[in-house]
Protein backbone atom coordinates (compact mmCIF):
# COMPACT_ATOMS: atom_id res chain seq x y z
CA UNK A 1 0.00 0.00 0.00
CA UNK A 2 2.31 2.86 -1.51
CA UNK A 3 -0.79 5.62 -0.85
CA UNK A 4 -1.00 7.67 2.60
CA UNK A 5 -3.95 6.31 4.84
CA UNK A 6 -5.40 8.29 7.10
CA UNK A 7 -5.91 5.98 10.04
CA UNK A 8 -9.28 5.89 11.58
CA UNK A 9 -9.05 3.62 14.65
CA UNK A 10 -6.59 3.18 17.38
CA UNK A 11 -3.29 0.72 17.69
CA UNK A 12 -5.24 -3.12 19.41
CA UNK A 13 -8.75 -1.32 19.45
CA UNK A 14 -11.27 -4.21 18.78
CA UNK A 15 -12.68 -3.98 15.51
CA UNK A 16 -15.16 -6.60 13.52
CA UNK A 17 -16.36 -6.87 9.82
CA UNK A 18 -17.40 -3.86 8.19
CA UNK A 19 -15.20 -1.76 10.17
CA UNK A 20 -13.53 0.89 7.96
CA UNK A 21 -9.65 0.90 9.42
CA UNK A 22 -8.21 3.82 6.99
CA UNK A 23 -8.72 6.03 3.68
CA UNK A 24 -6.27 5.91 1.22
CA UNK A 25 -5.92 8.51 -1.12
CA UNK A 26 -6.78 6.80 -4.16
CA UNK A 27 -9.32 4.67 -5.27
CA UNK A 28 -8.30 1.23 -6.63
CA UNK A 29 -10.22 -0.15 -9.61
CA UNK A 30 -11.04 -3.77 -8.47
CA UNK A 31 -11.95 -4.76 -4.65
CA UNK A 32 -9.36 -7.02 -3.18
CA UNK A 33 -8.70 -9.13 0.07
CA UNK A 34 -5.58 -9.20 1.40
CA UNK A 35 -5.54 -12.93 3.37
CA UNK A 36 -2.50 -11.90 5.83
CA UNK A 37 -3.64 -8.84 7.03
CA UNK A 38 -7.40 -9.76 7.29
CA UNK A 39 -8.29 -6.70 5.53
CA UNK A 40 -10.17 -5.98 2.04
CA UNK A 41 -10.36 -2.83 0.34
CA UNK A 42 -12.60 -1.63 -1.78
CA UNK A 43 -12.96 2.48 -3.34
CA UNK A 44 -10.57 4.14 -1.30
CA UNK A 45 -11.59 2.33 2.17
CA UNK A 46 -9.70 -0.43 4.12
CA UNK A 47 -12.15 -2.69 5.92
CA UNK A 48 -11.59 -5.38 8.55
CA UNK A 49 -12.59 -8.32 7.20
CA UNK A 50 -12.80 -10.57 10.43
CA UNK A 51 -13.57 -9.75 14.42
CA UNK A 52 -9.98 -9.01 15.74
CA UNK A 53 -7.74 -6.33 17.17
CA UNK A 54 -6.31 -3.49 15.18
CA UNK A 55 -2.39 -3.52 14.13
CA UNK A 56 -0.99 -0.23 12.79
CA UNK A 57 3.04 -0.30 12.02
CA UNK A 58 4.31 2.74 9.57
CA UNK A 59 1.31 3.68 7.50
CA UNK A 60 0.11 0.45 7.26
CA UNK A 61 -2.61 -1.33 9.21
CA UNK A 62 -3.59 -4.76 9.64
CA UNK A 63 -5.86 -7.11 12.13
CA UNK A 64 -5.08 -9.51 14.61
CA UNK A 65 -8.03 -12.31 14.36
CA UNK A 66 -9.45 -13.08 17.65
CA UNK A 67 -11.47 -15.88 16.88
CA UNK A 68 -11.37 -18.62 14.05
CA UNK A 69 -9.77 -22.09 13.17
CA UNK A 70 -6.36 -22.85 11.84
CA UNK A 71 -5.75 -22.51 8.71
CA UNK A 72 -2.53 -24.23 7.13
CA UNK A 73 0.33 -22.04 5.71
CA UNK A 74 3.59 -23.92 4.20
CA UNK A 75 6.54 -23.94 6.87
CA UNK A 76 4.51 -23.65 9.70
CA UNK A 77 5.71 -26.15 12.68
CA UNK A 78 2.52 -27.84 13.96
CA UNK A 79 1.71 -30.60 16.25
CA UNK A 80 -0.43 -33.21 15.16
CA UNK A 81 -2.43 -36.47 15.89
CA UNK A 82 -1.77 -39.42 14.51
CA UNK A 83 -5.91 -40.48 13.41
CA UNK A 84 -4.95 -43.12 10.71
CA UNK A 85 -2.12 -45.65 9.28
CA UNK A 86 -2.00 -46.60 5.29
CA UNK A 87 0.45 -48.75 3.74
CA UNK A 88 3.04 -45.73 2.89
CA UNK A 89 1.79 -43.00 5.00
CA UNK A 90 0.34 -41.71 8.36
CA UNK A 91 -2.47 -39.70 8.43
CA UNK A 92 -2.43 -36.77 11.11
CA UNK A 93 -5.39 -34.12 12.14
CA UNK A 94 -3.58 -31.17 12.56
CA UNK A 95 -6.90 -29.07 13.08
CA UNK A 96 -7.43 -27.36 10.04
CA UNK A 97 -9.92 -27.90 7.63
CA UNK A 98 -7.28 -30.83 5.66
CA UNK A 99 -6.23 -34.16 6.21
CA UNK A 100 -1.91 -34.08 6.72
CA UNK A 101 0.20 -36.86 5.46
CA UNK A 102 3.26 -38.08 6.59
CA UNK A 103 4.87 -40.00 4.21
CA UNK A 104 6.94 -43.22 5.29
CA UNK A 105 10.02 -42.23 3.49
CA UNK A 106 10.49 -39.13 6.11
CA UNK A 107 10.91 -41.35 8.89
CA UNK A 108 12.50 -44.47 7.62
CA UNK A 109 15.65 -44.74 5.67
CA UNK A 110 15.24 -47.56 2.77
CA UNK A 111 11.49 -47.86 3.39
CA UNK A 112 10.08 -50.73 1.99
CA UNK A 113 5.87 -51.26 2.12
CA UNK A 114 6.58 -54.88 2.27
CA UNK A 115 9.09 -55.78 4.95
CA UNK A 116 7.95 -52.61 7.45
CA UNK A 117 4.91 -52.51 9.86
CA UNK A 118 4.21 -48.77 9.60
CA UNK A 119 2.68 -49.12 13.49
CA UNK A 120 6.12 -50.32 14.92
CA UNK A 121 6.97 -46.80 14.08
CA UNK A 122 4.03 -44.89 15.11
CA UNK A 123 0.58 -45.60 15.87
CA UNK A 124 -2.72 -44.30 16.25
CA UNK A 125 -2.78 -41.64 19.07
CA UNK A 126 0.80 -40.38 19.09
CA UNK A 127 1.46 -36.70 18.55
CA UNK A 128 3.93 -35.75 16.02
CA UNK A 129 5.72 -32.45 15.51
CA UNK A 130 6.11 -31.37 11.76
CA UNK A 131 6.69 -28.59 9.81
CA UNK A 132 4.01 -28.15 6.69
CA UNK A 133 5.84 -28.82 3.67
CA UNK A 134 3.49 -28.57 0.76
CA UNK A 135 0.20 -27.07 0.59
CA UNK A 136 -1.46 -25.79 -2.83
CA UNK A 137 -4.70 -25.93 -1.46
CA UNK A 138 -6.10 -28.10 -4.39
CA UNK A 139 -4.28 -31.52 -2.84
CA UNK A 140 -3.89 -32.77 1.14
CA UNK A 141 -1.13 -31.02 2.89
CA UNK A 142 1.88 -32.86 3.10
CA UNK A 143 4.47 -33.08 6.24
CA UNK A 144 8.04 -33.10 7.20
CA UNK A 145 9.87 -34.33 10.30
CA UNK A 146 13.48 -34.00 8.85
CA UNK A 147 14.73 -31.55 10.73
CA UNK A 148 15.87 -30.03 14.31
CA UNK A 149 13.45 -30.59 17.24
CA UNK A 150 11.09 -32.47 14.69
CA UNK A 151 9.36 -35.80 14.95
CA UNK A 152 7.63 -38.24 17.93
CA UNK A 153 6.52 -36.65 20.78
CA UNK A 154 7.62 -39.09 24.08
CA UNK A 155 7.54 -37.03 27.04
CA UNK A 156 5.51 -34.08 28.76
CA UNK A 157 2.06 -33.30 28.01
CA UNK A 158 0.37 -31.68 25.18
CA UNK A 159 -2.88 -29.42 25.81
CA UNK A 160 -4.93 -27.31 22.83
CA UNK A 161 -5.34 -23.64 22.44
CA UNK A 162 -7.40 -21.80 20.52
CA UNK A 163 -4.99 -21.32 17.63
CA UNK A 164 -6.08 -17.36 17.21
CA UNK A 165 -4.36 -17.58 20.74
CA UNK A 166 -0.89 -18.53 19.43
CA UNK A 167 0.49 -15.24 18.53
CA UNK A 168 -0.21 -13.74 22.21
CA UNK A 169 1.34 -16.90 23.58
CA UNK A 170 4.66 -16.55 21.74
CA UNK A 171 4.34 -12.46 22.07
CA UNK A 172 6.20 -9.73 20.69
CA UNK A 173 9.51 -11.57 19.30
CA UNK A 174 8.85 -14.51 21.64
CA UNK A 175 8.56 -12.16 24.65
CA UNK A 176 5.73 -13.99 26.44
CA UNK A 177 7.33 -17.59 25.93
CA UNK A 178 11.01 -16.45 27.36
CA UNK A 179 8.97 -15.48 30.30
CA UNK A 180 7.21 -18.77 30.53
CA UNK A 181 10.03 -20.75 30.59
CA UNK A 182 12.77 -18.66 32.30
CA UNK A 183 9.99 -18.59 35.32
CA UNK A 184 8.93 -21.90 35.38
CA UNK A 185 12.12 -23.50 33.81
CA UNK A 186 9.92 -25.90 31.67
CA UNK A 187 10.88 -26.21 27.89
CA UNK A 188 7.68 -24.91 25.45
CA UNK A 189 6.92 -25.49 21.79
CA UNK A 190 3.65 -23.62 20.77
CA UNK A 191 3.11 -24.65 17.15
CA UNK A 192 1.05 -23.00 15.30
CA UNK A 193 -1.91 -24.57 14.94
CA UNK A 194 -2.47 -23.91 18.66
CA UNK A 195 -1.39 -27.57 19.89
CA UNK A 196 1.11 -26.98 23.02
CA UNK A 197 3.80 -28.92 24.06
CA UNK A 198 5.43 -28.72 27.74
CA UNK A 199 8.06 -30.75 29.33
CA UNK A 200 8.71 -30.21 33.00
CA UNK A 201 11.25 -31.18 35.45
CA UNK A 202 8.55 -31.71 38.11
CA UNK A 203 4.65 -31.86 38.23
CA UNK A 204 4.13 -28.72 39.63
CA UNK A 205 6.07 -26.69 37.66
CA UNK A 206 4.00 -28.10 34.90
CA UNK A 207 0.59 -27.68 36.00
CA UNK A 208 2.11 -23.66 37.01
CA UNK A 209 2.54 -23.65 33.25
CA UNK A 210 -0.70 -24.67 32.11
CA UNK A 211 -2.36 -22.53 34.23
CA UNK A 212 -0.34 -19.50 32.92
CA UNK A 213 -1.04 -20.51 29.05
CA UNK A 214 -5.26 -20.92 30.29
CA UNK A 215 -5.03 -17.59 31.39
CA UNK A 216 -2.99 -15.71 28.29
CA UNK A 217 -5.81 -17.61 26.37
CA UNK A 218 -8.63 -16.39 27.85
CA UNK A 219 -7.09 -12.63 28.37
CA UNK A 220 -5.55 -12.17 24.87
CA UNK A 221 -6.68 -9.04 23.94
CA UNK A 222 -5.31 -7.15 27.13
CA UNK A 223 -3.26 -4.33 27.79
CA UNK A 224 0.32 -4.95 30.21
CA UNK A 225 -1.14 -8.91 29.35
CA UNK A 226 3.02 -9.77 29.93
CA UNK A 227 3.16 -7.71 33.43
CA UNK A 228 -0.19 -9.50 34.24
CA UNK A 229 1.71 -13.17 33.35
CA UNK A 230 4.84 -12.16 35.24
CA UNK A 231 2.85 -11.51 38.55
CA UNK A 232 0.83 -14.64 38.61
CA UNK A 233 3.99 -16.74 37.49
CA UNK A 234 5.27 -15.27 40.79
CA UNK A 235 2.50 -15.56 42.87
CA UNK A 236 2.17 -19.42 42.21
CA UNK A 237 6.25 -20.16 42.20
CA UNK A 238 6.31 -18.34 45.25
CA UNK B 1 -62.27 -16.49 10.44
CA UNK B 2 -61.63 -14.03 13.29
CA UNK B 3 -62.07 -10.74 13.31
CA UNK B 4 -59.41 -8.47 11.94
CA UNK B 5 -57.76 -6.33 15.24
CA UNK B 6 -56.95 -2.95 15.20
CA UNK B 7 -53.65 -2.58 13.57
CA UNK B 8 -53.16 1.29 13.43
CA UNK B 9 -54.99 3.01 16.55
CA UNK B 10 -56.85 6.63 16.55
CA UNK B 11 -53.32 8.12 18.09
CA UNK B 12 -51.65 6.86 15.29
CA UNK B 13 -49.38 4.24 17.12
CA UNK B 14 -49.71 0.06 16.30
CA UNK B 15 -51.30 -2.54 18.22
CA UNK B 16 -48.40 -2.77 20.23
CA UNK B 17 -47.70 0.97 21.32
CA UNK B 18 -44.95 0.96 18.74
CA UNK B 19 -44.43 4.22 16.50
CA UNK B 20 -44.24 3.16 13.09
CA UNK B 21 -40.81 3.71 12.77
CA UNK B 22 -39.76 1.76 15.77
CA UNK B 23 -38.28 -1.57 16.25
CA UNK B 24 -39.33 -4.22 18.69
CA UNK B 25 -36.73 -4.36 21.89
CA UNK B 26 -33.99 -6.18 20.73
CA UNK B 27 -31.16 -8.07 22.65
CA UNK B 28 -27.70 -10.20 21.51
CA UNK B 29 -25.95 -12.38 22.44
CA UNK B 30 -22.67 -13.95 20.81
CA UNK B 31 -20.49 -16.75 21.66
CA UNK B 32 -23.29 -18.80 23.70
CA UNK B 33 -22.26 -22.42 22.76
CA UNK B 34 -19.36 -24.09 23.76
CA UNK B 35 -19.36 -26.77 20.73
CA UNK B 36 -19.86 -24.60 17.90
CA UNK B 37 -17.28 -22.33 16.19
CA UNK B 38 -19.53 -19.45 16.64
CA UNK B 39 -22.55 -18.51 17.90
CA UNK B 40 -25.22 -16.35 18.56
CA UNK B 41 -28.53 -15.69 20.33
CA UNK B 42 -30.65 -12.90 19.30
CA UNK B 43 -34.53 -11.17 20.29
CA UNK B 44 -36.87 -9.43 18.01
CA UNK B 45 -39.72 -8.87 20.72
CA UNK B 46 -41.01 -12.18 21.25
CA UNK B 47 -39.30 -13.65 18.58
CA UNK B 48 -36.39 -16.00 19.82
CA UNK B 49 -33.14 -17.38 17.75
CA UNK B 50 -30.21 -19.61 18.26
CA UNK B 51 -27.81 -19.94 15.35
CA UNK B 52 -24.59 -21.83 15.24
CA UNK B 53 -21.69 -21.86 12.86
CA UNK B 54 -19.15 -24.34 12.23
CA UNK B 55 -16.24 -24.51 9.95
CA UNK B 56 -14.12 -24.25 8.07
CA UNK B 57 -13.82 -27.86 8.13
CA UNK B 58 -13.63 -31.05 5.91
CA UNK B 59 -16.95 -31.63 3.69
CA UNK B 60 -19.01 -34.62 4.46
CA UNK B 61 -19.95 -36.39 1.73
CA UNK B 62 -16.79 -35.91 0.73
CA UNK B 63 -18.11 -35.03 -2.95
CA UNK B 64 -20.00 -31.99 -2.42
CA UNK B 65 -16.45 -30.53 -1.93
CA UNK B 66 -16.01 -27.17 -4.18
CA UNK B 67 -12.57 -27.23 -6.13
CA UNK B 68 -12.12 -23.23 -5.54
CA UNK B 69 -13.79 -22.32 -2.52
CA UNK B 70 -16.05 -23.26 0.55
CA UNK B 71 -19.15 -24.52 0.37
CA UNK B 72 -21.74 -22.96 2.85
CA UNK B 73 -24.82 -24.88 3.86
CA UNK B 74 -27.04 -22.86 6.01
CA UNK B 75 -29.80 -24.77 7.74
CA UNK B 76 -33.15 -22.69 8.80
CA UNK B 77 -35.20 -24.30 11.43
CA UNK B 78 -38.49 -23.88 13.41
CA UNK B 79 -38.17 -25.97 16.89
CA UNK B 80 -41.79 -27.40 17.57
CA UNK B 81 -42.42 -25.65 20.20
CA UNK B 82 -41.83 -22.54 18.35
CA UNK B 83 -45.46 -21.83 16.95
CA UNK B 84 -48.58 -21.87 18.92
CA UNK B 85 -50.02 -24.96 17.27
CA UNK B 86 -46.71 -27.96 17.23
CA UNK B 87 -44.91 -27.53 14.15
CA UNK B 88 -43.64 -30.61 12.84
CA UNK B 89 -40.12 -30.97 12.60
CA UNK B 90 -39.34 -32.34 9.38
CA UNK B 91 -38.43 -29.39 7.10
CA UNK B 92 -41.39 -27.51 5.44
CA UNK B 93 -40.93 -26.01 1.73
CA UNK B 94 -41.46 -23.15 3.79
CA UNK B 95 -37.61 -23.65 5.59
CA UNK B 96 -36.26 -25.64 2.82
CA UNK B 97 -36.79 -21.97 1.06
CA UNK B 98 -35.48 -19.48 3.62
CA UNK B 99 -32.52 -21.87 4.56
CA UNK B 100 -31.90 -21.00 0.46
CA UNK B 101 -32.74 -17.20 0.68
CA UNK B 102 -30.26 -16.42 4.04
CA UNK B 103 -27.71 -18.69 2.80
CA UNK B 104 -27.52 -16.63 -0.53
CA UNK B 105 -27.57 -13.22 1.65
CA UNK B 106 -24.45 -15.20 3.50
CA UNK B 107 -22.62 -16.21 0.93
CA UNK B 108 -22.87 -12.63 -0.48
CA UNK B 109 -20.22 -11.55 2.22
CA UNK B 110 -17.95 -14.40 2.91
CA UNK B 111 -14.93 -14.62 1.29
CA UNK B 112 -15.72 -18.28 0.40
CA UNK B 113 -12.25 -18.43 -1.91
CA UNK B 114 -10.11 -18.33 1.25
CA UNK B 115 -11.43 -21.78 2.24
CA UNK B 116 -11.31 -24.48 -0.95
CA UNK B 117 -12.59 -27.66 -0.20
CA UNK B 118 -14.28 -27.07 3.01
CA UNK B 119 -17.32 -26.85 4.67
CA UNK B 120 -18.90 -23.92 6.36
CA UNK B 121 -22.15 -24.68 8.07
CA UNK B 122 -24.94 -22.32 9.34
CA UNK B 123 -27.66 -23.53 11.37
CA UNK B 124 -30.29 -21.12 12.78
CA UNK B 125 -32.97 -22.62 15.34
CA UNK B 126 -35.95 -20.74 15.85
CA UNK B 127 -37.13 -21.17 19.35
CA UNK B 128 -40.40 -18.66 19.27
CA UNK B 129 -42.07 -17.46 16.62
CA UNK B 130 -43.47 -14.10 16.30
CA UNK B 131 -43.09 -12.98 12.57
CA UNK B 132 -39.83 -11.70 11.13
CA UNK B 133 -37.90 -15.32 11.94
CA UNK B 134 -35.71 -15.07 8.64
CA UNK B 135 -34.77 -11.30 9.23
CA UNK B 136 -34.31 -12.18 13.15
CA UNK B 137 -32.16 -15.47 12.24
CA UNK B 138 -30.26 -13.53 9.13
CA UNK B 139 -28.80 -11.22 11.66
CA UNK B 140 -28.07 -13.94 14.31
CA UNK B 141 -26.34 -16.37 11.70
CA UNK B 142 -24.54 -13.07 10.87
CA UNK B 143 -23.10 -12.40 14.50
CA UNK B 144 -22.47 -16.14 14.71
CA UNK B 145 -19.91 -16.11 11.50
CA UNK B 146 -18.29 -12.93 12.56
CA UNK B 147 -17.84 -15.14 15.76
CA UNK B 148 -16.51 -17.59 14.37
CA UNK B 149 -14.09 -15.47 12.91
CA UNK B 150 -14.84 -16.54 9.28
CA UNK B 151 -13.36 -13.29 6.90
CA UNK B 152 -16.50 -11.11 5.61
CA UNK B 153 -16.80 -7.88 3.92
CA UNK B 154 -19.76 -6.91 6.12
CA UNK B 155 -22.14 -7.73 8.98
CA UNK B 156 -25.73 -8.11 7.72
CA UNK B 157 -28.68 -6.62 9.79
CA UNK B 158 -32.07 -8.29 8.83
CA UNK B 159 -35.39 -6.17 9.41
CA UNK B 160 -38.95 -6.04 7.76
CA UNK B 161 -40.66 -3.38 6.89
CA UNK B 162 -44.73 -3.84 6.21
CA UNK B 163 -47.98 -2.03 5.56
CA UNK B 164 -50.75 -2.10 7.64
CA UNK B 165 -53.95 -0.20 7.28
CA UNK B 166 -52.23 1.76 4.73
CA UNK B 167 -49.08 2.46 6.85
CA UNK B 168 -45.41 1.70 6.64
CA UNK B 169 -44.36 -0.06 9.31
CA UNK B 170 -41.39 -1.36 10.33
CA UNK B 171 -39.86 -4.72 11.97
CA UNK B 172 -43.42 -6.12 11.85
CA UNK B 173 -44.36 -8.59 14.21
CA UNK B 174 -47.24 -12.02 13.55
CA UNK B 175 -50.48 -9.53 13.91
CA UNK B 176 -48.98 -7.47 11.60
CA UNK B 177 -47.81 -9.74 8.91
CA UNK B 178 -50.95 -11.64 9.38
CA UNK B 179 -53.56 -9.27 8.96
CA UNK B 180 -51.60 -6.17 6.78
CA UNK B 181 -51.26 -5.84 3.07
CA UNK B 182 -47.39 -6.12 2.80
CA UNK B 183 -44.25 -7.93 3.93
CA UNK B 184 -40.90 -6.88 2.76
CA UNK B 185 -37.94 -8.32 4.52
CA UNK B 186 -34.24 -7.26 3.96
CA UNK B 187 -30.65 -8.14 4.60
CA UNK B 188 -28.66 -4.88 4.50
CA UNK B 189 -24.73 -4.45 4.53
CA UNK B 190 -24.40 -1.09 6.48
CA UNK B 191 -21.54 -0.31 6.41
CA UNK B 192 -20.89 -1.34 2.21
CA UNK B 193 -24.70 -0.09 1.76
CA UNK B 194 -25.54 -3.23 0.19
CA UNK B 195 -28.83 -4.80 0.32
CA UNK B 196 -28.11 -8.86 0.42
CA UNK B 197 -31.83 -10.08 0.68
CA UNK B 198 -34.82 -8.87 -0.59
CA UNK B 199 -38.66 -10.27 -0.90
CA UNK B 200 -41.87 -9.09 -0.75
CA UNK B 201 -45.27 -10.65 0.11
CA UNK B 202 -47.93 -8.36 -0.90
CA UNK B 203 -48.27 -5.11 -3.03
CA UNK B 204 -46.60 -1.64 -2.66
CA UNK B 205 -46.44 1.15 -5.18
CA UNK B 206 -43.39 1.91 -6.45
CA UNK B 207 -42.81 5.20 -4.12
CA UNK B 208 -44.51 2.73 -1.13
CA UNK B 209 -41.58 0.25 -2.15
CA UNK B 210 -38.86 2.97 -2.25
CA UNK B 211 -40.23 4.73 0.98
CA UNK B 212 -40.24 1.21 2.68
CA UNK B 213 -36.58 0.66 1.27
CA UNK B 214 -35.32 3.77 3.16
CA UNK B 215 -37.63 2.83 6.26
CA UNK B 216 -35.78 -0.42 6.23
CA UNK B 217 -32.01 0.76 6.12
CA UNK B 218 -32.85 3.57 8.65
CA UNK B 219 -34.06 0.61 10.95
CA UNK B 220 -31.29 -2.06 9.85
CA UNK B 221 -28.90 0.48 10.98
CA UNK B 222 -29.79 0.67 14.35
CA UNK B 223 -29.72 -2.80 14.32
CA UNK B 224 -26.50 -3.24 12.64
CA UNK B 225 -24.85 -0.56 15.71
CA UNK B 226 -26.27 -2.81 18.19
CA UNK B 227 -24.67 -5.69 16.44
CA UNK B 228 -21.16 -4.24 16.27
CA UNK B 229 -21.46 -2.88 19.72
CA UNK B 230 -22.67 -6.58 21.33
CA UNK B 231 -19.48 -8.01 19.15
CA UNK B 232 -17.10 -5.54 20.56
CA UNK B 233 -18.78 -5.99 24.54
CA UNK B 234 -17.92 -9.68 24.42
CA UNK B 235 -14.25 -8.63 24.77
CA UNK B 236 -14.89 -5.78 26.69
CA UNK B 237 -16.68 -8.05 29.67
CA UNK B 238 -13.19 -10.05 29.38
CA UNK B 239 -11.15 -7.26 30.26
CA UNK B 240 -13.37 -6.08 32.94
CA UNK B 241 -13.24 -9.31 35.03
Amino acid sequence: MSNNLKILVADRQIVRPGDILAVMEQKIAKPMYNPEKHVYIYEDKIVSAVLGLASITDNDISVIPLEGRYFPRVGDTVIGLVVGVGITNWILDIRAPYKAILNAGEVIENFSPITTNLRDYIDVGDYIVAKIAVFDRTRDLLLTVKGKGLGKITEGIVIEIEPSRVPRVIGKKGSMLNLLTSKTGCNILVAQNGVVWIRCKDEKSSEIAVKAIRLIESRAHMRGLTEHVRMFLDKELA
Amino acid sequence: MIEKPVLIRDDGLRHDGRKPEDLRPIKMQVGILKNADGSAYVEYGKTKVVAAVYGPREVHPRHLALPDRALIRCRYHMAPFSTSDRKSPAPSRREIELSKVIREALEAVIFSELYPRTSIDIFIEVLQADGGTRTTGLTAASLALADAGIPMRDLIAGVAVGKVDGVLVLDIDEVEDEYGEADMPIGYAASIDEIMLLQLNGVLTPEEFKKAIELAKEGARKIYDQMKKTLHDKYLKIIEK
